[in-house]
């Protein structure tokens, strides 16, 4: 009765610690947590921490190797890499959070409508069953063909063949908690559809939701260098991790650098999402690491 | 049982039609003008007519469809726009390395990521047990072309044992075959083994957990004889699920496999067609893709059947 109730501040101030100590007993987490921090950096501030212009194309400079100027070398075109790869940085965390979202968007708004309006989700399950039959990057390779490639484009050819995978959790989440007597005492009290699915059944999304977005997070990083390696992502001359790969093809046996630094960029990058989101899955409902794979 | 049979082949059948909905209508409600893009710049204006008619963009919508299914019922899925060549015809010519490295991926994984799964589950929450984890993650992580480079570094640069890439037909023999054979198979294994490791764990853990697994136990069977006979089997269905559904990856890891070890396949006439804009061809390739992996589920689905008395629907 003496204090108001805690703030905001108060509640993260408390919280703090509790994360600093999981870190602790966790430092797997921990140091993929550090990676994507450097890596968020190095998107944001790449302008400023690139030694070189990452287009800047020098043919005297060609596939030399390692030295004080350029840290990684040069590619075929004489393109500092290291310049290209902190550019690159850009490219996959944009596709692969943007990808994220948009999937969870989109699949959320479909799956809470097919869970909850029985009548279209039968018809809407066939093509989110059809849809799962169409390898991902086959989707992906056939849209980008269709419709040119730029960032945007290539962003949403690898979500649309994630969507189906988020409609099916969210609609499996809203069958089971629409039994549930809140639900049912909602329904009774008159509520509109709408107000039952964004207040009463969204929130029992959210949890998993965090998980497979951390997933289609890594994915689609992981489909974009891809796209990249094969020739059917964005523009060869944009940076991108891919593309750095995609060039150092031809010149792998001198420089396999070309191949080694980016590859090792993308794996880090997906592993540390693929541990951090394994991780938010064992907190956020430990019956979910019981059942295990969630892709 | 025969009903069951009957009705999973009929339930296959709507999801293969959505496919083809989807795959046709990608062309058709693509904003702009697909032929366009297909034809890149600086295109002659009767070439793009003529790109448009062979994909049939000139009809009603209804027309097309119907049409286009009719003559997928008749084994017509079409004609490469560079070459004219039917796409199916270009498809069988290329199928053996696909097929080889496709199958030899399949057992081997199979034959490595069960015990490795069932080691895990056996010793539960030990050294081994984070080893298995850790190699199953890995194999998430990393791309498949990554790993490819690397084996081709270290077996083919490095110790010279293995030739770098290219492919040899196995009716030229099974040495030039199998030696050229191995490292893209390795590559793709990585990413199966992850998978079929990670699920043959956790089913396995899940079901060590039942009743029946704790009475085995308390009649005195010895350990191994629970973990192969009683728990393995039950937890056969998951693992054999998860095979069909990683069939989708395979496909994926086949295209990028062949694209790095330079072999001949499908996956290299997909990369192919993608470069020269041969639209019909990754339409055709990705509409059989997707229908190869219906029918494998399905057939999947089936076997269910054998392996679990208590499904019967």
């Amino acid at each position: 009765m003496n204090t108001p109730s805690p703030t905001h501040a108060g509640t993260i101030d408390s919280r703090l610690p509790i994360l600093l100590r999981y870190l602790a007993a966790n430092p797997l987490i921990a140091l993929s947590g550090l990676f994507l921090l450097i890596a968020v950096i190095a998107a944001v501030f790449a302008p400023l921490l690139a030694p070189h212009d990452p287009f800047y194309v020098d043919p005297v400079m060609r596939l030399k190797p390692a030295s004080e100027a350029n840290l990684l070398g040069t590619d075929a075109f004489g393109r500092d890499v290291l310049s290209r790869i902190l550019y690159g940085a850009r490219i996959s965390l944009t596709i692969g959070v943007g990808a994220a979202l948009l999937s969870v968007a989109l699949g959320l708004t479909i799956g809470l409508v097919a869970g909850y309006v029985r009548s279209v989700d039968a018809i809407l399950m066939r093509f989110v069953d059809g849809m799962m039959a169409i390898p991902n990057v086959l989707l992906a390779i056939s849209i980008v063909t269709l419709v040119g490639a730029n960032l945007w484009t290539v962003m949403l050819a690898i979500t649309i063949p994630e969507i189906p995978r988020v409609i099916r959790l969210v609609r499996s989440v809203v069958l089971s908690a629409r039994e549930e007597a809140y639900v049912e005492a909602a329904v009774t009290l008159g509520s509109s559809t709408l107000h039952i699915l964004w207040r009463h059944l969204m929130p029992n999304t959210i949890a998993p939701l965090i998980v497979q977005g951390s997933y289609v997070c890594a994915a689609a990083i992981l489909t974009e260098s891809i796209l990249s390696f094969l020739g059917a992502g964005i523009n060869p001359v944009t940076p991108t991790w891919g593309n750095i790969m995609a060039d150092g093809r031809t010149y792998f046996r001198i420089m396999p650098g070309l191949i080694f630094w980016p590859g090792l960029c993308v794996s880090l990058t997906i592993l540390s999402i693929n541990l951090i989101g394994d991780a938010a899955r064992d907190l956020l409902d430990p019956r979910m690491a019981k059942r295990g794979v969630g892709r | 049982m025969l009903s069951y049979l009957l009705r999973r082949i009929l339930a296959a059948v709507p999801v293969m039609g959505a496919v083809a909905v989807m795959i046709f209508l990608l062309l058709r409600l693509t904003p702009g003008d697909p032929a366009a893009v297909i034809a890149g710049e600086n295109v002659r204006p009767e070439h793009l007519a003529m790109i448009r008619e062979q994909l049939g963009l000139n009809q009603a919508i209804h027309i097309q469809f119907l049409s286009w299914i009719a003559r997928l019922l008749q084994g017509d899925f079409g004609v490469s726009i560079i070459s004219g060549t039917p796409v199916l015809d270009m498809i069988a010519s290329r199928i053996e390395p696909t097929l080889s490295i496709a199958i030899t991926t399949m057992l081997l994984s199979v034959v490595i990521a069960v015990p490795l799964g069932v080691l895990a589950a056996a010793h539960h929450g030990t050294l081994i047990d984070r080893i298995v984890i850790a190699i199953s993650v890995i194999g998430f992580s990393v791309p498949v072309f990554v790993i490819g480079y690397a084996l081709i570094q270290v077996f083919s640069v490095e110790l010279k044992w293995l030739p770098v890439q290219g492919f040899r037909s196995i009716t030229e023999g099974i040495g030039p075959f199998a030696e050229r054979i191995v490292l893209p198979t390795l590559t793709l294994t990585l990413l199966y083994i992850a998978l079929i490791t990670r699920i043959t764990r956790t089913s396995l853990l899940e079901v060590l957990g039942e009743d029946y697994v704790r009475t085995a136990r308390a009649k005195g069977i010895g350990e191994v004889a629970v973990l192969l006979r009683h728990a393995l089997r039950n937890a056969a269905v998951p693992v054999i699920t998860v095979i069909g559904i990683g069939l989708a990856l395979l496909i994926t890891g086949v295209v990028v496999t062949e694209s790095v070890f330079n072999l001949p396949g499908v996956g290299r006439l997909t990369i192919d067609a993608v470069l020269a804009r041969d639209y019909p061809v990754i339409q055709a390739i990705t509409l059989l893709a997707s229908l190869l992996y219906v029918v494998a589920n399905l057939l999947i689905d089936l076997s269910y059947v054998l392996l679990d008395p208590r499904i019967r629907y």
